[in-house]
């Protein structure tokens, strides 16, 4: 057996001994000459690789973090935002939380004040537009981005996007992830904020089965609480097994449908956002 | 699958780092997963294959580290073992715990030819 790669049909150069490895030689002088397995070299049995004219194999440090890139253009899109001083949040939920109603409500209410900000929307969905088309109906600007295959919005799909709806100084931007309590907790968009979205008609346990999203979140905004009395939904444990997972998570009950609860949402939004007053450099997000 | 975008940022570190460091096959990657990390391992594994397909890394092991979860609990004032973000204090029963450790998902490193 050759001793390098662990192949069990060594040949002597010009006389196959088996017939089963004819592109396969061993000089007498053991000098390793292995060719016609494919462009790049092949595995052995044991896993050894032969690449002719390469370095043996040698041991290199990386000491990267996995999502390093998405990191950096997070905290650039964080720099971008602070430098117009902006406040953007991150909506997240499983899909059918109300997120986009809740949206179209929050934006009405919010054009809607006197103290008005600028507001802007980035829907993230698989396909089409019509989160998009909703958000627009309102008469605030949006942009969809369609992940296609994808199951979350990245850092660098977000900048694009920003590139594209050029919000005002003071704007409050909405994302509005693709919907879906896994793959979006792994993913900084440079926000200041990542607002998780559970209705009612979810189970109050969605905290415990998705640990992940609500340890990233800065704030729980149980939604649908106009349905309370028709379904069997605690709320006071939804709130403890979340609290569990992320001690002392603010949490407000809304109704997208009736408006309960609407005003400490608007609240939160507003009281948090970077002063507009001053240089650019005096406003960090919150 | 968040998976897929975590293998293909593997790769394209891969790709940067051979550049880098003058190789060109990747034989073993050695990667640390937290066991609070966002990546399942066996999802990883899977989509590493598919992925690397085709590349400087196809053929590749997947070697993955994983690494224990640890916290600081509040009240009792000491590092405990977090298997699962939910689970309380073995100590106190509590759930004032701070994650100090286990959300590792890097490139330790590579065997390179």
């Amino acid at each position: 057996m050759c001793g390098v790669c662990g192949c069990g049909q060594a040949t002597v150069e010009g006389t196959p001994a088996s017939g089963q490895a004819p592109h396969h030689h061993h000089h007498h002088d053991h000098h390793h000459h292995h060719h016609s397995h494919g462009a790049r070299g092949t595995a052995g049995p044991l896993g050894a690789v032969h690449a002719p004219g390469l370095d043996p194999a040698r041991i290199v440090r990386i000491e990267q973090d996995i999502l390093g890139e998405n990191d950096r253009l997070a905290a650039r899109n964080r720099a971008w935002f602070a430098d117009r001083a902006m406040r953007t949040l991150n909506l997240v939920s499983a899909p059918g939380s109300g997120k986009t109603t809740l949206l179209v409500r929050t934006l009405t209410a919010l054009m809607a004040r006197a103290d008005a900000p600028p507001v802007a929307v980035i829907e993230g969905d698989q396909q089409t537009d019509l989160d998009a088309q909703r958000i627009r109906a309102t008469g605030a600007p949006a942009v969809q981005i369609n992940t296609g295959k994808g199951c979350h919005l990245d850092a660098g799909m977000v900048a694009r996007a920003v590139a594209d709806l050029d919000p005002a100084r003071g704007t409050v931007l909405f994302i509005e992830n693709v919907g879906n309590l896994v793959c979006p907790a792994a993913f900084d968009l440079g926000e200041a904020a990542r607002v998780l979205v559970i209705s009612v008609t979810e189970g109050e346990d969605k905290p415990l089965k998705y640990p992940d999203m609500v340890h990233a979140a800065d704030l729980m905004l149980l939604n649908k609480i106009d349905l309370l009395p028709h379904v069997a939904f605690d709320v006071d444990r939804c709130v403890d097994l979340a609290r569990r997972v992320k001690p002392g998570l603010p949490v407000l009950p809304v109704s997208a449908t009736t408006g309960e609860g609407l005003d400490a949402w608007l609240d939160w939004i507003l009281d948090h956002r970077p002063a507009l007053a001053g240089a650019a450099a005096d406003a960090g997000p919150a | 699958m968040h998976e897929m975008s975590l293998t293909e940022s593997i790769l394209r570190i891969l790709e940067t780092e051979a550049g880098r460091q003058g190789f060109s096959r990747v034989l073993e990657v050695r990667l640390e997963v937290g066991a609070l990390s966002h990546a399942d391992p066996d999802a990883l594994r899977f989509c590493f294959d598919a992925v690397t397909r085709g590349s400087l890394a196809e053929g590749a092991r997947l070697d993955i580290l994983r690494l224990p979860g640890t916290g600081w609990c509040l009240p009792c004032g000491a590092e405990i073992a977090v298997a699962r973000r939910f689970d309380p204090c073995p100590r106190c029963g509590g759930h004032q715990i701070q994650v100090t450790a286990g959300d590792e998902l890097r490139i330790k490193d590579l065997e390179v030819a």
